[in-house]
C-alpha cells in the first residue's frame, strides 16, 4: 500500500487531549490519558476490552463528558458537551454499535446528519451525492435501500458516508474492520488512505494488530484506563511488539494442530436448503452440508453472503422455502427455536446485545435462560431464586465472567465478558451442536483465545460445531473442514490439509467455484 | 482555587428506597402544583387538602369509603400491570370490568337460582366475572399473537363494545320494570361488608368496605409472587424486554401473549364482579366512573410493582372520596393527572444523579 507521508510536524496537531479522566461507578475508565492526532495521519488506539479506548473516543465525540482534562482542537481549547459540539469541531465518530435508524433508507439516514438542510429536501441530489461519494471510496451502497436490509458491513459503510457528508475532518472509528471480511478490509484501509491524503485525521480503535502495522502512522496503547505509551510511530514497531504492549505479556499463537479424527456420528444434516432474506430475495440456495460429532466445520464468506440467514435457519428463527434439516436424528425442517433447543442446539448469535442476552435483566436471570425449565431451578410452577443464584455463581466462576454482582444487569458487562456469559449459558447443559456466529468479533486477544480454547474443549468432548466467521485466522486455526458461502451458495469446500489462504480468499470473492 | 462542578451521572441501579422516595416526592410536587392551580381558582388550597384528608382518611368511615373506591382500581391496576410487563398495552380494562360485572350479574340474577348457598354463588360469580374479562381481553390477545393486530386499538375499541353490551342488557332483557338497571341481587350474591357484622362489633356499623378489598390484596400477593417467582412471570419479563432472546430460549411468544392477556383481562373482570356484588348490588348503566382507566394510571405510578400499586390505589381512593365535595368539581381528576404527569416527567432522576465534585482547575 503506497503511503503518503502524514505531517510529522507537531504543529499540525489537529486534536490534543491532555489528562483525560472519566470514572464510571466502580471503575476508572480513563485515568489521566493523553492523546494527540495530527493532520493526515491514522493514529491507532489499541488495548484490551475495557481498557478505556471507546470512552476516550466518546469524550472526543461529545457522547460522554470528561471529569478532568482538556481538549484542544486546532490549538484552541474547546468544551465538547454534546455530539453537536463535536460536529461543530468537525469531529465525527463511527461507533462500534452502529447508530442508524433501521426503518429509514440510506439517504434518509445520511440526511439526518446533514446541516443546512433546506425546508424542502431534495432527495435526488442527496442520493446522487451518496452514490458519488460511495463510488470514490469503493463502497457499493444503494441510497434507496432500507438500512434494515443491509448487512452489518454495509451499514458501517453508511455510517462512514454519513460522517463524511457532514463535512467531518476528524474521524473517530471504533473497531471499523471488526465487521468486515478480509477483502473488504483491504478496500476499507485503502479508502482510509485516500481520506488522509486529503488531509483528514483518523483515530482508529482496533484489535487487529496486522492492520495497525499496515495502516497506522502512530499508535497509543491503553491498559486498564491508563496510557501505556502515547503517539509512538508504527514504522519502528513489529506486530509482536505491539501485541506485547497491549496485553503486557509475551503472547504465542495458539496451536491446535495435533488433532484427533472426527467421529462418523452425523449430528447435523442440512440438505438442499433454500431460504429468503429480509428483502424477500433468495439468500440461501442449494445449501447442503453435514457436521459430525467432534469436528468443527467453518463457514467462511464475505459479510452478507447468506451467513446471517444460515444462522437464523439453523436456530429456527427463519423459515426455509425448501430442503430438509435433521439434527441428531430429529427432523427440524420447520421447527420452532424451542425444538432446536430440545434437540441439543447451543447458539452463540452474531449480535450479543440484541440476540444473545436480555441486557436489562440480571446476570443470574440471563444465565438461567436455557435451563429454567428443568430442576433444580424449576420447581413445579415456580423458579427457585436460590438455585438460580448458585447456578449462576458456578457458571460465573467456571467461565471467569468478571462481574460486580449476580444481580447487575447483563448490559453493563463489556463485550468480552458478555460473550463469556453467553457461552457459559449455552454450554451449561448437555448439547450436541454448537452454532456460533462471529463469536470473537470485537474481542481482545486474551478473550478470543479463551473462547477458542472453549471451542476446542467442546470438540474434544464430542460436540459438533458450526463456526460462522469472517476471520480467516480463526477459521484456519480451529476448523477441521471449511465451506465458503458466496451469494447464498456453497462455492468451495476445504479439508484441513488443503487450507490455503489464497484459495479460500478466491472462493470468498467468488472467483473459484470448486464445490 | 477549588471549584465546584456539577455533573449528571447515570445511575446504574436504583434501590427500592430511592424508588419510594421518588414516588413520594412526585406526589408532593404534584400537590404543590395543584395548590397553585386551586389558589388560582379561588379556593384555599390548604383548606381543600385538609378537607380531602379529613373526609378521605381521618375517620373509620373515611378509610372504609376510601377502601371501597380503591378496591376496583387496584384490581384493574394489577390487570394492566401484568400485560404491561410484557409490553402488551391492554387499555381495555374498563371494558373488561364492565363485562366482568355483566357476567357476575348474569350468574346472580339469571343463571343460578336465588336460593343458591352464598359461598357457592359468590365463587361462581367471581369465576364468571374473571372468565368474561379474560375472554374479552383474549380476543385482542389472539389477534395480537397470530395476526399481529395492534392490541392498543383492539382493547380500546372493545371498551365501546362492552359498554354498549351492558347498556343493551340493562335497558332490555335484564331491565327492572323499564329502568336502566337490573333488580337487586339476592342476599346471597352480595359480598359481605363491614356493616354486615355490626351486630358483633357495633363500631363497624355503617361501614361499606366489602370483602372485595381482601380479594384485591390477595390478588396483589398472587400477582407479585407470580411475576417474581414463577416460570410464567420470568417468561413475561424476558419476552417483554427482548422477544428475540425469549424465542431463542424456547419460549412460545404467541401462547404467552394469549395467556398474559387472558390473566390481565381476568383481573379487570374480577374488579367488575366486586363492584356490582360489593357496592352496587345490581348491574346498571354507567356504574363505573372509569375504574379501568384509573387502573392504568395506578399501574404506571406503581411502576408495575403490585405492593406499590396497593399504596397508590389507596391514595387514589382518598382523592376520589375526599375530593367529591370540593368546588369547582374535578379536583381529584386534576390531582390524579398532575401526579401522573410529575411522576412520568421525573423518571429522569431515577436514571441520573447530580454529582458535585470539587476539582482543582487544570492549568
Amino acid at each position: 500500500m503506497n503511503r503518503i507521508a502524514p505531517s510529522a510536524d507537531p504543529k499540525d496537531t489537529t486534536v490534543a487531549m491532555r489528562g483525560m479522566v472519566k470514572r464510571f461507578p466502580g471503575i476508572v475508565a480513563n485515568d489521566h490519558v493523553d492523546f494527540t492526532l495530527r493532520r493526515g495521519e491514522v493514529h491507532a488506539l489499541i488495548g484490551e476490552n475495557g481498557a478505556g479506548k471507546t470512552t476516550l473516543m466518546n469524550m472526543l465525540a461529545g457522547v460522554q463528558r470528561p471529569e478532568e482534562g482538556e481538549i484542544f482542537v486546532h490549538d484552541k481549547s474547546v468544551q465538547i458537551r454534546s455530539p453537536r459540539d463535536a460536529d461543530q469541531c468537525g469531529i465525527a465518530m463511527v461507533h462500534q454499535e452502529l447508530m442508524l435508524a433501521e426503518a429509514l433508507t440510506v439517504a434518509e439516514n445520511v440526511a439526518l446528519g446533514l446541516r443546512n438542510l433546506k425546508w424542502q429536501i431534495h432527495w435526488s441530489s442527496i442520493e446522487r451525492s451518496i452514490e458519488e461519494q460511495s463510488r470514490v471510496l469503493g463502497f457499493d451502497i444503494d441510497p434507496r435501500a432500507y438500512v434494515w436490509q443491509l448487512s452489518i458491513g454495509q451499514r458501517q459503510r453508511v455510517e462512514l458516508l454519513r460522517a463524511l457528508m457532514r463535512g467531518a475532518r476528524i474521524l473517530l472509528l471504533d473497531e471499523p474492520t471488526a465487521v468486515l471480511s478480509p477483502h473488504e478490509i483491504h478496500q476499507f484501509l485503502a479508502s482510509l488512505r485516500r481520506l488522509t491524503a486529503q488531509g483528514m485525521s483518523i483515530a482508529l480503535v482496533s484489535h487487529k494488530l496486522e492492520e495497525i502495522v499496515q495502516i497506522a502512522d502512530r499508535f497509543t496503547v491503553l491498559r486498564k484506563g491508563r496510557g501505556v505509551v502515547s503517539g509512538v510511530p508504527t514504522a519502528s514497531t513489529s506486530q509482536t511488539e505491539l501485541a506485547s504492549w497491549m496485553v503486557g505479556q509475551k503472547i504465542d499463537k495458539p496451536c491446535h494442530d495435533v488433532r484427533s479424527p472426527a467421529s462418523d456420528v452425523e449430528v447435523l444434516d442440512v440438505h438442499d436448503v433454500h431460504a429468503c432474506g429480509d428483502k424477500g430475495f433468495e439468500a440461501l440456495c442449494h445449501v447442503s452440508f453435514k457436521v459430525f460429532a467432534g469436528e468443527i466445520l467453518g463457514v467462511a464468506g464475505v459479510s452478507g453472503n447468506g451467513q446471517r440467514e444460515l444462522a437464523d435457519v439453523l436456530s429456527g428463527m427463519r423459515p426455509i422455502t425448501s430442503g430438509r434439516i435433521t439434527l441428531c436424528g430429529n427432523d427440524v425442517t420447520h421447527a420452532t427455536p424451542a425444538r432446536f433447543l430440545r434437540a441439543g442446539l447451543a447458539y452463540i448469535p452474531e449480535n450479543r446485545r440484541t440476540q444473545g442476552a436480555v441486557t436489562s435483566l440480571s446476570l443470574a436471570e440471563n444465565l438461567a435462560l436455557k435451563t429454567y425449565r428443568q430442576p433444580p431451578i424449576a420447581k413445579r410452577w415456580g423458579l427457585s431464586r436460590k438455585e438460580m443464584r448458585s447456578f449462576a455463581r458456578r457458571l460465573v466462576d467456571t467461565f471467569h465472567v468478571q462481574a460486580v454482582s449476580l444481580q447487575q444487569p447483563a448490559g453493563h458487562l463489556s463485550g468480552g465478558n458478555l460473550q463469556r456469559l453467553i457461552l457459559a449459558r449455552e454450554l451449561s447443559r448437555p448439547i450436541s451442536l454448537l452454532l456460533a456466529a462471529q463469536p470473537t468479533r470485537g474481542l481482545d486477544i486474551a478473550a478470543t483465545r479463551n473462547i477458542h480454547d472453549l471451542f476446542m474443549a467442546q470438540r474434544k468432548a464430542g460436540v459438533a460445531t458450526l463456526l460462522i466467521s469472517e476471520d480467516l485466522d480463526e477459521l484456519s486455526s480451529l476448523c477441521d473442514r471449511l465451506i465458503v458461502l458466496f451469494r447464498g451458495r456453497i462455492v468451495a469446500r476445504f479439508d484441513r490439509a488443503s487450507f490455503h489462504r489464497d484459495a479460500i480468499g478466491r472462493a470468498m470473492a467468488g472467483i473459484e467455484t470448486s464445490a | 482555587m477549588v471549584m465546584l462542578k456539577w455533573h449528571l451521572e447515570p445511575r446504574l441501579d436504583t434501590t427500592t428506597r430511592q424508588r419510594w422516595i421518588h414516588t413520594i416526592a412526585s406526589v408532593a410536587a404534584a400537590l404543590l402544583v395543584g395548590a397553585i392551580l386551586l389558589a388560582g381558582a379561588g379556593v384555599d388550597p390548604l383548606e381543600a387538602y385538609v378537607h380531602i384528608i379529613r373526609t378521605g382518611l381521618l375517620s373509620g368511615y373515611a378509610v372504609s369509603d376510601t377502601i371501597v373506591k380503591a378496591t376496583p382500581i387496584l384490581l384493574c391496576a394489577l390487570g394492566a400491570s401484568v400485560a404491561f410487563r410484557m409490553k402488551l398495552w391492554n387499555i381495555g380494562g374498563e371494558g373488561q370490568l364492565l363485562l366482568g360485572a355483566w357476567a357476575a350479574a348474569g350468574v346472580a340474577l339469571h343463571w343460578l337460582p336465588p336460593t343458591t348457598p352464598s359461598l357457592f354463588m359468590l365463587l361462581t360469580m367471581m369465576l364468571a366475572g374473571a372468565l368474561a374479562g379474560a375472554v374479552t381481553c383474549a380476543i385482542a390477545g389472539v389477534l395480537r399473537a397470530w395476526l399481529h393486530v395492534n392490541e392498543i386499538i383492539t382493547t380500546l375499541m372493545l371498551n365501546y363494545v362492552a359498554s354498549l353490551w351492558v347498556s343493551y342488557f340493562v335497558f332490555g332483557p335484564w331491565s327492572d320494570r323499564g329502568f336502566p338497571l337490573t333488580p337487586s341481587f339476592p342476599k346471597g350474591a352480595t359480598l359481605p361488608r363491614l356493616t354486615d357484622i355490626a351486630a358483633s362489633w357495633p363500631a363497624l356499623g355503617g361501614m361499606t368496605a366489602h370483602a372485595g378489598a381482601i380479594l384485591a390484596l390477595v390478588a396483589s400477593g398472587v400477582v407479585s409472587h407470580a411475576l417474581a417467582r414463577t416460570r410464567w412471570g420470568f417468561e413475561i419479563r424476558v419476552l417483554g424486554q427482548n422477544p428475540t432472546v425469549g424465542r431463542l430460549s424456547g419460549m412460545n411468544h404467541a401462547r404467552l401473549t394469549l395467556t398474559t392477556m387472558a390473566v390481565s383481562g381476568a383481573l379487570c373482570g374480577l374488579a367488575g364482579m366486586t363492584e356490582v356484588s360489593g357496592v352496587v348490588h345490581r348491574l346498571q348503566d354507567r356504574f363505573s366512573p372509569g375504574f379501568g382507566f384509573m387502573g392504568i394510571i395506578v399501574a404506571w405510578l406503581g411502576k408495575l410493582e403490585p405492593w406499590r400499586m396497593v399504596v397508590v390505589a389507596f391514595l387514589f381512593g382518598v382523592l376520589l372520596v375526599g375530593g367529591k365535595e370540593i368546588q369547582p368539581g374535578g379536583v381529584p381528576q386534576m390531582l390524579q393527572g398532575l401526579i401522573l404527569f410529575v411522576i412520568v416527567g421525573s423518571q429522569f432522576w431515577l436514571r441520573f444523579k447530580i454529582r458535585v465534585a470539587r476539582t482543582e482547575p487544570t492549568s
